[in-house]
């Protein structure tokens, strides 16, 4: 697995164009986020199909769903810290409520900005996404995934949240895999019956690299990739906790909410057996590169191999 | 209806029926029957959604739906919300909390603009709507993007309900405030139809600006005991109230 040259933003942006020049009704909205997002080569290939709002993600959100309205499929782009809190309101209501087909791309998610803080940051946002009726949910983790899941988006109706990150990310899956993502399903990456490892965007690097490192000590882990937050794939959590009697997950994203809860929500009413979840505890993240506090967090292979080795034998699993 | 339901926005609702008169007997193309083709009709977006009672008389006596359905206003389960949704036929956009509407407008403006559309699009606010800042940004994009096909209209009756608009947060003057982003602003008297009517017919009023007009209205009109009061923001009549009312809107019928 080697690192891209190039990010998931970059990739949204180049697979979106693609997209918006076949179909006219594509539209892109920016708030002074263009060149966060990536988004120049859109404006000028197809002007007419862009538009700049300024920094006023309230206003981009709400003229979003104001285009959907007149028959525009619209991707509302700009930072996931702003979009999953400034726009809270306008994404529940003008796109949420409305069943507007708009696409809220919040990109630099979870702790992508690092050292730039926790207002930065987006680690509420799939606690909020997820409680709006209607709202697709999405994270994917790597180019290949990206790429696919905005031809998804291109070609569907329906209001969207999906998080991207900020930095080139490593690949899962292989160009020219050919692997297919539908919403509702999640991709099982590893068999295994020990124990399973259920990850989102980012955090699904490390879950691998953590199986690879679980199985020299011959503990089997399936490892899973829940991209789609919700719809969430209940069959999958049911039948990773059956089949191995522990679960793990892990998220960019507080422990509060997210896919943690999400999964716990499922497993503690259909198929409880003990989980752990880990993410981002309940507090304001120290100063540090995304690398730093992806280590100081415990989501890297070796720390996250450690917390499921002392997992599995606090409950007497090995 | 709001009587049988036992509560509503009534003195919201009386302050800009007549703006909505206006609007759906005589300003705005639509076509009930063909409502779902946008590109061939104006829209409208009731961003003071809680004046929705008003709304729903206006939509069933136009013939989005049948006027007994009405009386389903309050019931469990009603498409009749105490907030617009879509569910009623007729309208676009759920609304309700304050400040949504006017970008929402603008999208809707914008989209016509670059398909080359004749369509209209007109938004209610409030002028108590006018503290929320989500407004201004709508404003600024509305003149930056200059849609002389937007129209939005505040209904002024200067009352909020902690009290008068004024003392509450100070919105005025309101006009200078649009002019200075870029709109170009009319005042009417918001219960002359005759004014109404004239000033929805000349827009786009400037080319290339955004339309703004200053409705000033009574809050409760028609209904002396509720006019300029406050306390009717969101209030049931009793029955006597009601016939009261209802006499005096029956006399004021006869006398047009």
């Amino acid at each position: 697995m080697s690192e891209p040259a190039v990010s998931t933003r970059h990739v949204f942006s180049s697979t979106l164009l693609e997209a918006a020049k076949i179909n006219s009704a594509i539209f892109a909205i920016s708030s002074d986020s263009k060149g966060s997002v990536t988004m120049d080569d859109f404006e000028k290939a197809l002007p007419a199909q862009f538009v700049e709002a300024g920094i006023a993600e309230q206003d981009a959100v709400g003229i979003a769903a104001g285009l959907s309205k007149s028959g525009k499929r619209v991707f509302v782009c700009g930072p996931a810290s702003f979009y999953s809190a400034r726009s809270l309101e306008q994404v529940k209501v003008d796109v949420a409520y409305a069943a507007s087909d708009v696409k809220v791309i919040g990109i630099s998610g979870g702790l992508s900005y690092g050292a730039l803080g926790s207002t930065h940051h987006s680690l509420h946002d799939l606690a909020v996404m997820r409680t709006f009726p209607g709202l697709g949910v999405f994270l994917p983790c790597d180019n290949y995934q990206t790429a696919a899941v905005t031809r998804y988006l291109s070609a569907n109706a329906g209001p969207v949240y999906m998080r991207l990150g900020r930095s080139p990310a490593l690949d899962v899956y292989a160009a020219g895999c050919g692997q297919s993502f539908m919403p509702g399903q999640a991709v099982t990456l590893r068999e295994g019956t020990d124990c399973a490892i259920i990850a989102a965007g980012e955090t699904v690097q490390g879950a691998l690299g953590a199986a690879l490192l679980l199985e020299k000590e011959g503990i089997k882990a399936r490892v899973l990739d829940f991209w789609s937050i919700k719809p969430i794939d209940r069959e999958a959590i049911v039948k990773a906790a059956r089949e191995s009697g522990m679960l793990f997950t892990v998220e960019e994203h507080s422990v509060y909410g997210g896919l943690g809860s999400a999964v716990a929500e499922i497993v503690v009413q259909e198929c409880p057996v003990p989980m752990k979840i880990v993410g981002v505890p309940d507090e304001w993240v120290p100063s540090g590169s995304p690398k730093e506090l992806f280590d100081y967090y415990g989501f890297t292979s070796a720390k996250l191999a450690a917390t499921i080795k002392a997992g599995l034998k606090a409950k007497g699993k090995r | 209806m709001i009587f049988a339901a036992k509560g509503g926005h009534i003195g919201g609702s009386l302050s800009s029926v007549d703006i909505l008169v206006s609007l759906y007997f005589h300003a705005m193309q639509y076509d009930v029957a063909h409502f779902a083709d946008f590109a061939k009709r104006d829209s409208f977006i009731l961003s003071k959604g809680h004046s929705v009672e008003g709304l729903y008389c206006i939509l069933a006596k136009a013939g989005f739906f049948p006027e007994v359905k009405l009386a389903e206003y309050g019931n469990f389960g009603t498409m009749l919300y105490g907030h617009p949704t879509p569910k009623v036929p007729g309208i676009e956009l759920p609304s309700g909390s304050l400040g949504h509407g006017l970008a929402v407008g603008v999208g809707m403006a914008l989209a016509a603009k670059r398909d080359g559309l004749k369509r209209r699009i007109f938004v209610l606010m409030g002028d108590g709507e006018q503290a929320e800042g989500s407004v201004w940004e709508a404003a600024m994009a509305a003149s930056n993007f200059g849609l002389d096909n937007l129209v939005a209209i505040i209904d002024n009756n200067n009352l909020q309900i902690s009290g008068p608009v004024d003392s509450v947060m100070r919105s005025s003057p309101l006009g200078a405030k649009y002019e200075s982003f870029g709109w170009t602003v009319r005042e009417a008297n918001g219960h002359d139809l005759s004014a109404l009517n004239a000033a929805f017919d000349e827009v786009p009023w400037e080319k290339g600006k955004p339309n703004m007009l200053i409705a000033k209205t009574i809050k409760g009109y028609g209904a002396s005991f509720m006019e300029n009061k406050a306390a009717w923001h969101h209030k049931t009549p009793t029955k006597e109230e009601l016939d009261q009312a209802m006499l005096e809107l029956d006399r004021a019928a006869e006398e047009i």
